[in-house]
Order: structure tokens, then sequence, then C-alpha cells
């Protein structure tokens, strides 16, 4: 088989991360249950938790994106993940609108620092510094929904998105076919 | 038929309304849906909100206000209208702090299931994040939360027309514009008593009473199954 025949052969790749989200949406990921085994058929993952591989190899098809834009790791992440799938899905609240990180974009960054490693109620910070190791990603003045850090595709909302919504949206996509979701599948909690 | 029906059209399709009634009023009991947020059933009509906009005879007019009258066409269901509103919906969204994933109010909230109903998946403005929005918790039933409010105006309305109190009222103009609570500064020094129809009218989850939050679960809540606008769609013949 040459190069190029392999290269047709071969099945569509998707990568999924999770940026400032809180690992739920991968959960309703992996809550299409055996369906998981169908959908190795349709694809092979890339970059994903699910399999722990850290960079990405090569090009993809579809790129599942959870969370939103908190700090600057998460910005390199996502516009990574733009560089590498053809197409982006922000998957979930958070990578939407942000969700409960960007509960603090309506309090300065200083004050959520300070109350967090000065002045909480609960903090023993014997130092009274900020940490601010070179190592620390560090935070964005607020937290930004994917689709205002780089293009998003599509929106697949939900706290988490039905473990449905998921699934038919990625076959879907992966067999060229229409999406119409039912009214219940597309849902803000 | 009386001398006081008036015949008109909508989206291609006659309807019959008494004179003295809204475009709204004649739709609903003819089974046609017009989205609305600020109109609300036995409350003067406000015409704040525009979602309600349909074009009468070319023009554009907010359906909750505009009488109707013999020969008119409305036009409703067409993409531009539907477009329209969905921009309105998209900026109520990126305006406030609207966070459906903890809010009490979800799947029960109008603005909400206007969205779902509009089908959209994320607004298409740059969120606002407004830091200068309060939550007034002094009152032993009732709250209010200013991230949520969509100044719809149908506690203002309620309260002075329904529970004869006149507890809420605006202040500010532009994107100052705020619901304020009766000469005093806090819900705790008003009459509002958690019974009153201010109470129970607001659409999303601004004004909400305490001590019942999350009681319905999730699958059993008003538009977890069933569109916003069905129980009015029902009525068609």
């Amino acid at each position: 088989m040459t190069k190029e025949q392999e290269n047709i052969m071969a099945k569509p790749k998707i990568a999924t991360t999770s940026l400032a989200g809180c690992f739920g949406c991968h959960m309703s990921i992996l809550d299409i249950d055996d369906r998981i085994l169908e959908l190795v058929e349709l694809v092979d993952f890339d970059k994903s938790p699910i399999n722990d591989i850290k960079e990405f190899t090569g090009e993809c098809l579809v790129g599942l994106v959870e969370g939103g834009c908190a700090n600057e790791e998460n910005v390199r992440v996502l516009q990574d993940f733009r560089k590498h799938c053809k197409i982006l899905i922000s998957v979930g609240d958070c990578a939407i609108n942000g969700g409960l990180p960007a509960m603090r974009n309506t309090i300065s960054l200083q004050e959520c620092l300070d109350e967090a490693y000065l002045n909480g109620p609960s903090t023993q910070n014997t130092s009274g510094k900020i940490p601010n190791d070179p190592e620390i990603p560090l935070l964005l003045d607020k937290v930004y929904p994917c689709h205002e850090v780089v293009k998003v595709d599509y929106h697949l909302p939900g706290c988490p998105p039905p473990a449905d919504t998921i699934w038919e949206a990625l076959v879907a996509l992966l067999t060229n076919k229409p999406l119409d979701l039912p009214y219940e599948l597309i849902k803000y909690d | 038929m009386s001398e006081n029906t008036i015949t008109f059209e909508i989206d291609g399709v006659e309807v019959q309304g008494t004179a003295g009634q809204t475009i709204m009023q004649a739709a609903d009991v003819a089974g046609i849906y017009i989205p609305r947020l600020c109109a609300f059933d036995g409350l003067e009509p406000f015409g704040s909100c525009r979602v309600c906009t349909v074009k009468v005879n070319g023009r554009f007019q907010s359906a909750c206000t505009q009488p109707i009258a013999e020969g008119i066409i409305v036009e409703n269901d067409s993409e531009e209208l539907l477009e329209l509103r969905r921009n309105l919906v998209d900026m109520l969204f990126v305006e406030g702090n609207h966070f459906c994933m903890f809010c009490e109010k979800s799947g029960n909230c109008e603005l909400q299931a206007l969205a779902y109903r509009l089908g959209i998946a994320a607004p298409k403005y740059p969120y606002m994040f407004p830091a200068d929005r309060n939550v007034d918790a002094t009152h032993k039933d009732v709250f209010i939360d200013h991230n949520r409010c969509i100044l719809c105006a149908r506690c203002v309305r309620a309260s002075r027309d329904l529970d004869g109190k006149n507890v809420f009222q605006f202040v500010g103009r532009g994107p100052q514009k705020r619901i304020a609570v009766n000469s005093r500064a806090r819900l705790v020094d008003t009459d509002l008593n958690v019974t009153d129809k201010a109470v129970e009218v607001c659409p999303v989850g601004a004004i909400l009473t305490k001590h019942v939050g999350y009681s319905i679960p999730v699958g059993k809540r008003k538009y977890d199954h069933t569109p916003i606008g069905a129980d009015i769609e029902a009525n068609k013949k």
C-alpha cells in the first residue's frame, strides 16, 4: 500500500481537551457507554486526556474543547487545537460562555488573588506572597469563552451536554449527515 | 360574527379577532405563538423587549401593543423576524450575568426557553460580564438578583396594577437602567409579600422565592420537554 492509499484508508482523527473546565464534559463523552466501541471504529483518538496523548501527532478532523480560557496555557492549547483541527467544537457551557470559572469576571484579578492567597478566611500562607513561579501559567484578566479567542465552528451547550448530544453531533459530522437534534438535547444546564 | 369581528392575516393564515385586541391577543386565541418576554397575560402591554416584533403591512410593530385592524397583513414566522428575535435574546444573554448551570430558574426560565426555541447554541455577541449587579437578599422570603434581570418591568406592572403596592420601579437611564425598590434601598423595607403577583411574574431568575430552590427535578421542569409557546399553539383549531 502506498503512503497515499494509507492516508485515504486512515480513519479521521479526533482530539479532545479540557481547558478551564471540570472534566464533566469528558465524563459525558465517556457516558456514551458502549457506543465508544462504535466511535473507535469511526475515528482514531489523537491528543486527548482519554488516551493521555500529550501532543498532536498530526492533523485532526474534529477537536472537542471543554472549558473556557482562564490562563495563558488555556489560550496556547486552544490555539494549538485550532491549528490542528479542521472542525473545532466548543463542548459545554464553560467553553461557550466561561461557565462557573467566569464568575470571577465581575471581580478584579487582584481581588481574586488576594482573597485566595492572602485574605481568605481559610487561607494559611505564612509567606504572605501570591505564587508567581514561571511554571504556573499566568491568569488572564478574565475568563474568556473559546469563540472569543479563536474561531469555533460548532457549539454544544449544556453543563454537561448530554452524552446523546455529543454522540449525535459526532456521528453526524463523521458520516457527513445533517445534524437535527431533538428539543431535549440542547439545554444550558 | 358580530360587527366587532376583525379579520386579518398572520403568515398567510386568516385570523379573526375582536375590536380592541392586540395582534398578540388575537394570535394567542388563534393558536399562533408570537415569542415574547415582557408581555404577560393580565398585565398592561409594555412593549420594551421587542421580542414580539412582527411586520404589519411591511412595517415593524410590537405585537403586544399594536391593535388589530381589518385586513392587515402580519408577518410573524419569517427568517428575517426570527433572526431579529435571536439577536435580541443574544443581547439579553450577554448584557447580564446569566449562569444557567446553577440558576434556580433554569428549566422554568422564559429567556432560556426562548433561546432553546430560537435554536441559539451560543450568543454571537461578546459577553459583557457586568460587575455592577448586586443581590438583595434582605427580605425573609424573597430575593432579587440583578445579575439576571432583563428589565421587562413585569414586576413593576404587577406590583402597581395587581398587588396595589408599587414595590418596584425603574431608576436610571440607558445602560444604567435598573429595577429598584420603592422609596428605600432594601427589599426588606418594603411591604412586598411572598404571595405577591410581582414575585410570580418574573420570567427569569431575578426575583425568586427563598427556601424552595431546585424543588422540581431536572426532566420535570416546565421547558424540559415542551418548548415555550406550545401551550398557545395547542389552541390551534
